[in-house]
């Protein structure tokens, strides 16, 4: 077969490139850590969240000293919460979002970070953070869900440790109790499979 | 050179010639084109108008058009319409015509007619539940193109959308079937470049297409009908995208094979590597259905490793069109050489950029470089992270569907058109500038919308403006990009009108004595005796295609699949 000397030059290096391409997703994955949203979530009864021991009530859980659960439900057309309260974490500290649907396929992005991802019911998005600094974020539902998706919006507000109080929390038991308090979503998650 | 003289008198597009049209050596495939033809351009110009609505409606210029409600009805009618509607029916057209005279071999009318009526009505079905929207009665589909459930729509919808799919499928098996007659007369002979891209194109869609058939066959009909009670809205989302990119190269090979086939010819000269070309479609046979989960990279329910799998099959997809990139300017510098270009870079001045055919093919083709840039931003799965359902996605593919593909479809019909219906091209000036008009359109609307992506403001949403949300915007202002996006909305469609005019005024002009082009094609510089036959099999590459998406595919679903078919499960929910 008859490849001219510029062809196979061409090759080389669009095939260099490719593997380059290759090569900084995965350093970014196995260098800088940059993990994806993956199965790890498990999955729930989009019919009977609120049976669920925390999508039934959703918000923020303490899971152990500086870290945090957030469990939101996506629903036309709010995030729950999030749209008719805000989600409150304290800065510094490592959230991980638990995002679910109730109903149809939503988005949860929180506007000018990396959270973003797909409410797919049935499905539990698990997504890990750290905030370091206190300020307000806007999230918006990104993909389309209805005749009024342009109106689901919410806020995140990241507040300084001393603002943020047991008030916060579903489960304001766990700051007084010992650290050994399940951490639980896992398990959870599972138990409802 | 003694071809140089032959074919540079053919690339003036001026000089008449005697009639050797299609249309008159193939009266009823002629007919089949101009039918498929005329349904694209139709959905186009209908599709089209709903866009540029859109374009005024996000950016909060005029909102005067529809509600904000009834957006979303025409925002699935903009996509229907003209990603599946109007490529599909031009692809027909064309592939009709590239198989029928590369081949010089009539399809079988009766199934020709089977399958054009197949998809006509599928696409009524289909627009009549979509416009159904707009009348607020129990008959709609606001589901926008990708019809994730459990939003569920009329099952007149996914009736209509099956129609139209499985009359593709027939026509492939038309086209398939001319292919076989004319292996029986030509034994041993290498399959005509043309021909081959179809069938290569065909078999990919055939591959990919199992996927919406399956979601839409087993899950959603039965589905919106209640017949099943619920489906598993992340199965049947992952069957989707399994088809879902898939269908983006059954937009883009077309336009490759007017790049590869037509293009060398109009710019004056002849295509540079046959071999390659095979390579090239080969490689998008193999390599384009195993990529779908690169769409679903922010989506739960689905590990890791398969999302990589995805991402480094998305990346190896860059092969084929750099080749592409390479094979098609070599053979437009081959050209204008022809043509008497001199220099390093002055060659480019001696294309023929006054013929609305050729340029809108180049210009076309240099904005897919960019669109194909900004598609490896999407394909990076951690880059991904910024951009996913942003406005940088739309921006993206405005590029390569809306514009490599559409821009192509469009230019390419200012030289089909009169051989498939024996007509002069009319209203000259006016497809002179269209291509120039549609390049500046989408430089403004595209560039707009990539950039307010990087800032966060989200796709497919009527009122992008929120209470609490503040776009922090990397260059410019986002006043700034709304208007450009809806000026580019404007002149898109400007230019769309334009396209039309000369469509309309061409075929309803008189039939010519003496036609200004032809359908004589000159053979490649490096013809494909050198090449090795296996290349001609495809049922090899066929078999190596879906060994590698069971690969891709075959854990994942089998991983939904187990917990139950239709669980975890959702019934539908009207919009």
């Amino acid at each position: 077969m008859e490849i001219h000397r510029f062809e196979k030059l061409w090759v080389a290096l669009a095939l260099l490139l490719i593997v380059g391409f290759i090569g900084t997703v995965t350093y970014g994955a196995v260098g800088a850590g940059v993990k994806m949203v993956d199965d790890s979530g498990g999955t729930v009864d989009a019919n009977a969240l609120n049976e669920h021991p925390r999508f039934g009530e959703p918000g923020t859980y303490q899971a152990g000293e500086n870290e945090y659960d957030v469990y939101v439900v996506s629903r036309q057309f709010l995030f729950e919460p999030g749209t008719n309260e805000p989600i409150r974490v304290p800065a510094g500290s490592t959230v991980t979002f638990h995002i679910t649907s109730s109903d149809v396929i939503h988005g949860f992005e929180v506007a000018g970070t990396n959270v973003n991802t797909m409410a797919i019911p049935g499905q539990v998005a698990r997504v890990t953070v750290q905030f370091d600094e206190a300020r307000n974020y806007g999230i918006i539902c990104h993909e389309y869900c209805g005749a009024a998706h342009h109106t689901m919006e919410g806020q995140l507000q990241v507040v300084p440790q001393s603002e943020f109080s047991s008030a916060d929390l579903r489960n304001p038991d766990a700051v007084s109790a010992d650290r050994t308090a399940p951490a639980g979503d896992d398990e959870n998650e599972e138990e409802t499979r | 050179m003694a071809f140089a003289d032959e074919y540079r008198e053919e690339a003036g597009e001026a000089i008449p010639i005697e009639r050797e049209a299609f249309v008159d050596q193939f009266p009823h495939d002629a007919f089949i084109v101009r039918l498929n033809l005329a349904v694209a351009f139709g959905s186009l110009g209908v599709g089209g108008l709903f866009g540029m609505i859109q374009a005024l409606h996000r950016t909060g210029i005029y909102r005067g058009f529809v509600s904000s409600a009834d957006y979303y009805t025409l925002l699935t009618g903009h996509g229907v319409l003209l990603a599946l509607v109007f490529t599909t029916f031009f692809i027909t057209g064309i592939f009709s015509w590239a198989v029928v005279s590369s081949l010089d071999e009539s399809l079988n009318d009766r199934l020709a007619k089977t399958w054009f009526g197949t998809m006509f009505v599928g696409t009524l079905l289909a627009a009549l539940a979509i416009l159904g929207g707009l009348t607020g009665g129990p008959v709609s589909a606001d589901v926008l193109y990708t019809f994730y459930a459990p939003m569920a729509a009329s099952p007149i919808f996914y009736l209509g959308a099956t129609l139209l799919i499985v009359g593709s499928w027939l026509a492939g098996l038309d086209w398939f079937l001319a292919y076989r007659r004319w292996r029986a007369e030509n034994p041993g002979e290498r399959i005509p470049l043309r021909t081959f891209m179809v069938l290569a194109t065909m078999l990919m869609w055939y591959i990919s297409t199992i996927g919406v058939a399956v979601s839409v066959l087993f899950f959603l009909l039965p589905w919106s009908l209640g017949l099943i009670p619920a489906v598993d809205p992340l199965l049947t989302r992952t069957l989707f995208w399994y088809f879902g990119h898939p269908v983006v190269y059954f937009w883009l090979m077309p336009a490759y094979l007017v790049w590869y086939a037509i293009l060398p010819k109009l710019s004056g000269g002849r295509l540079f590597s046959d071999p390659l070309a095979r390579v090239v479609f080969v490689l998008f046979v193999i390599l384009s259905t195993p990529v779908g989960f690169h769409h679903q990279y922010v989506d739960p329910g689905i590990p890791e490793g398969f999302k990589f799998i995805a991402m480094t099959n998305t990346m190896f997809l860059l092969l084929p069109s750099l080749l592409t990139a390479f094979t098609v300017v070599a053979s437009m510098e081959h050209g204008a050489r022809q043509r008497g270009g001199k220099g390093r870079l002055g060659w480019l001045r001696a294309l023929p950029w006054d013929n609305p055919a050729f340029s809108g093919c180049a210009l076309a083709g240099l904005m897919f470089a960019a669109g194909g840039f900004s598609g490896m931003i999407n394909a990076g799965m951690n880059i991904n992270y910024l951009v996913h359902n942003t406005l940088w996605v739309p921006g993206h593919f405005h590029l390569t569907v809306g514009t490599a593909a559409a821009l192509t479809f469009m230019a390419i019909t200012y030289w089909l058109l009169p051989q498939v219906t024996g007509k002069n091209l009319k209203l000259k000036t006016v497809a002179m500038v269209q291509p120039f008009t549609w390049f500046i359109g989408m430089t403004l609307m595209s560039n707009a919308m990539h950039r307010a992506g990087l800032a966060g403001v989200p796709r497919r949403t009527a009122e992008p403006q929120y209470a609490n949300v503040e776009f922090e915007n990397v260059i410019g202002g986002i006043a700034e990009m709304r208007l450009q996006i809806a000026v580019g909305g404007v002149i898109l469609f400007v230019a769309l009108l334009m396209f039309l005019a000369v469509v309309v005024a061409t075929w309803f002009g008189e039939r010519s004595q003496k036609l200004e082009v032809n359908s004589e094609l000159p053979p490649a510089l490096s013809g494909p005796e050198n090449s090795p036959v296996v290349l001609d099999d495809l049922r090899v590459w066929a078999l190596i295609a879906i060994v590698l998406v069971a690969i891709a595919y075959g854990p994942p679903l089998w991983s939904m699949v187990a917990d139950g078919l239709l669980a975890p499960g959702s019934p539908p929910i009207p919009v």
